[in-house]
């Protein structure tokens, strides 16, 4: 019993229930463990995955980002009503990462220079950015000209699509900046103690402003990849993104009170929520019901991790 | 005269470390007892087993005879234990009166009777001698009247025994009459207080009877005080005999390393000017509320200047910047290491490396393989008690995270001049001669140190020359051929000096 409860509530024992999981539902559920169906989940979360990545870092260093879905959106706008005018696909994907960087920029000097808090700061963008996304396409959606763009999305290398291949190199970026550099532990160190590393020398403000305005570029990017499978720029895309972000962040352990993160936590945090929303969809689930399945699924995780953190804390 | 409080072969163990075994004593009633030990020794523990946060693995506590088997801070309440903790337990949004009843507040139907509130509290405040209004929000009460108002809990809880974990360790010596007037009160109500401190003198003045604790075991227990000698108490702490805790070694002061000209800024409107030479240890003393730790944070550039100039070696140093600060060769181990000197949730390889790692990862990538060996090489100079270095620093004592937020500076390249704010507060006496080791061999590599410290003893024990502020001024400055307890501390006494004030 006390071996089993250590597995479940260690390090790992995130992992461990992924695994459990994974297995069951392979074997219980039919068409699951197929390639194709495979293929499909890893796309279906390639947004939140991509976006996870620097959330990860923006909950690490105790803030907090809303605007991630409106800026998804816009900066996917961007990128084709940008080649759309231009005529070049190069030129659009540099307007969405600027625009992204732009808004990602805003957020952090509002929030570390001016001391804002960062749940109202970003609440306020993702409005603004939400309504610039309308304001630039009317309302409505815009169709890619170039049909060349679609190929973001479509092309394939060794059978599997581009994005995932993006995804998984950006897991694994990022995943070295946390644990291998400076910056990662500097983040790390903020959200652990945010006075303390000011007058350890860890310049918090740049810092701050430097993880939003990554969060804007990595939103832009996961914009692109969207809009390109979508074949088009939708002002209403990834409406709640937000929520089903931070949701696989604290699902892969991420504190939102700061100083704790892990990118193989994010990253099963997010397959979890692209399985559980996978198996329902197998399985003819309403959707409907989904919205209750992924909620119940948050509160599972925060309750664990609770217990392990009180069991983490009763060890010292 | 009955053993009212009793311990009887108490055991506790943590994952690694056998906090407490075998501790056996007691208690008369109406005594204050001492409990001593160097930090580690397990009176935290022993504290935390009382107050109900924690069960024994072995053993049991008696009250009045009767065991006592509670397991939550809940049940020790009732039982008529409370526990004081260093951090005080109170809402500050709440006025003393709904803190004093929170919990249980009286009225009919959750509609709160106000009146009965108000009056109740004001009527118990009275009754010990305890001056707050009972309407005033806790949130606008100095520390000192925040430990009032823990204590006058304890009192409305009729408590049978209340613990005092450092009690005097934030409140100036007028706070601290107050505490021990309030002290003799509930003694001669016939309450126990288990009065844990790491000053011998107020051990002395207060105490009936003594307990001492050394790495988990009983090291000595006094049924009366008066039998015993301040060195035996060191001794008994320590294991050894400690003849001079300030261990003081003259050395030679070289060229002016800090130079600051009239500094000032929102906390402190005086501008200050001074120098402090390399070799030298510079003190400076004064009550709290004096200036000195806001003016620490001005030279360091933790706070944002209003005026003045900070030379290192003749170099100006950027204002409002610590990371420039640092760069510049001068480094600050602040008064609160909880808020501001330790990265909770972090190894304590992470908070020594954490601004020195900058020297050795090329394009910000880390090498954990020098991190590690930079770790071990402090843990080992430093003599941190830790089982490994992956420890996260919220589990050290007070004097090992000190030493661990030494060993980040000291792991810095060009370190030209240290700022330590109260270097050795909440640190046993062990420690504390280990870490003024370290400052006399850090001042004759030449680098020069500043102290603050509201300790006279260890001021005038460590430094070579002090400073005394008074309201936001330099009141004094004085070198050690003429340190004078008499002196200084009138200097530091804002009433005793009226001239000195009109006169600056």
């Amino acid at each position: 019993m006390s071996s089993l409860k250590k597995l479940l509530l260690g390090e790992q024992g995130l992992v461990v229930i992924f695994a459990l999981a994974f297995v069951i539902v392979s074997l219980t559920v039919p068409n699951f463990l197929t390639e194709r169906n495979m293929l499909g989940l890893l796309q279906s979360v390639v947004t939140i995955g991509i976006v996870a990545c620097t959330m990860m870092f923006c909950l690490a260093s105790r803030d907090f980002d809303l605007s991630v879905g409106s800026t998804v959106a816009f900066s996917g706008m961007v990128a084709v009503m940008a080649s759309n005018a231009t005529g070049s696909i190069i030129l659009g994907l540099l307007a969405a990462l600027v625009c992204g960087g732009v808004v990602g920029l805003v957020n952090g000097v509002v929030i570390a220079r001016f001391r804002i808090n960062a749940l109202i700061t970003t609440l306020a963008t993702m409005q603004i950015v939400r309504g610039l996304a309308l304001i630039a396409s009317d309302g409505r959606a815009v169709g890619i000209n170039d049909p060349a763009f679609y190929q973001l999305a479509l092309s394939k290398f060794f059978g599997v699509p581009t994005p995932i291949w993006i995804m998984a190199a950006l897991f694994i970026v990022f995943g070295f900046v946390l644990n291998r550099t400076v910056f990662g532990k500097n983040t790390l160190a903020i959200g652990g103690n945010p006075e303390a590393s000011r007058l350890a020398g860890v310049n918090v403000i740049t810092m701050r402003i430097w993880i939003f305005a990554l969060q804007g570029l990595v939103c832009a990017i996961a914009g692109v990849l969207l809009a390109s499978r979508i074949t088009s720029g939708q002002p209403n895309a990834a409406t709640g993104l937000e929520l089903s972000v931070i949701s696989a962040c604290v699902l892969g352990g991420v504190s939102l009170a700061g100083g704790r993160a892990a990118m193989t936590g994010v990253i099963v945090g997010v397959l979890i929520m692209g399985i559980a929303e996978n198996v329902m969809n197998l399985l003819n689930i309403q959707a409907f019901y989904q919205y209750v399945v992924r909620g119940l699924i948050l509160l599972i995780a925060v309750l664990l991790d609770n217990l392990r953190s009180t069991a983490v804390g009763r060890r010292g | 005269m009955t053993d009212f409080l009793q311990f009887n072969g108490i055991s506790k163990g943590y994952p690694g470390v056998q906090a407490l075994s075998d501790i056996s004593f007691s208690v008369r009633k109406g005594a204050v007892h001492g409990l001593m030990g160097e930090n580690g020794a397990g009176k935290s523990t022993l504290i935390r087993l009382l107050s109900g946060d924690q069960s024994a693995d072995a053993g049991e506590i008696r009250i009045d005879g009767q065991p006592q088997h509670y397991c939550s801070v809940r049940d020790a309440f009732q039982a008529g234990v409370i526990v004081i903790h260093q951090e005080l337990q109170l809402v500050p949004e709440l006025s003393v009166a709904e803190n004093l009843w929170l919990g249980r507040f009286p009225g009919k139907g959750g509609v709160i009777n106000s009146r009965t509130l108000i009056e109740t509290v004001r009527q118990k405040l009275a009754e010990i001698g305890i001056d707050v209004d009972p309407s005033t929000k806790v949130g606008q009460l100095s520390i000192g009247e925040r430990q009032m108002v823990e204590i006058a809990k304890a009192v409305m809880l009729d408590a049978r025994v209340i613990a005092l974990d450092e009690p005097t360790s934030s409140l100036s010596s007028r706070e601290s009459e107050i505490l021990f007037a309030l002290i003799a009160k509930l003694k001669a109500k016939g309450t126990i207080i288990l009065y844990v401190s790491h000053r011998l003198d107020e051990i002395f003045r207060l105490c009936d009877s003594l307990t001492v604790l050394r790495d988990g075991k009983l090291a000595a227990h006094h049924p009366d005080i008066g039998q015993v000698t301040r060195d035996q108490i060191i001794s008994e702490m320590v294991g050894r005999e400690i003849s001079n805790i300030w261990g003081y070694k003259p050395r030679e002061a070289g060229a002016v390393r800090l130079k600051v000209r009239d500094l000032s800024g929102s906390k402190l409107p005086v501008p200050i000017s001074f120098d402090v030479r390399a070799g030298e240890i510079l003190g400076f003393f004064g009550l709290i509320g004096a200036g000195r730790s806001e003016m620490t944070r001005l030279v360091y550039g933790a706070d944002s200047r209003r005026s003045g100039t900070v030379e290192v070696d003749g170099v100006k140093v950027a204002p409002d910047s610590p990371p420039q600060s640092i760069r510049s060769g001068m480094v600050l181990c602040p008064e609160d290491r909880k808020h501001d000197g330790i990265v909770q949730g972090r190894s304590i390889e992470e908070n020594i490396a954490i601004s020195s790692r900058r020297h050795f990862s090329p394009f910000g990538i880390l090498s954990p393989r020098k991190e590690a060996d930079l770790a071990d090489t402090f843990i080992a100079r430093l003599k941190v008690r830790t089982p490994s270095r992956k420890q996260d620093i919220i589990n050290l004592s007070g004097g090992n995270q000190q030493k661990v937020i030494l060993g980040r500076w000291l792991s810095e390249q060009g370190v030209k001049l240290l700022i330590i704010d109260e270097p050795t507060r909440g640190i046993d006496v062990g420690a504390k001669s280990e870490i003024y080791e370290i400052l006399y061999d850090l001042a004759a590599g030449g680098m020069a140190i500043v102290v603050i410290s509201s300790e006279l003893p260890e001021v005038m024990g460590i430094t070579d020359r002090i400073m005394v502020m008074c309201q936001g001024r330099v009141a004094a400055d004085i070198p050690r051929t003429e340190f004078d307890e008499r002196r200084i501390l009138a200097a530091a006494l804002p009433d005793t000096s009226p001239v000195a004030a009109a006169q600056s």
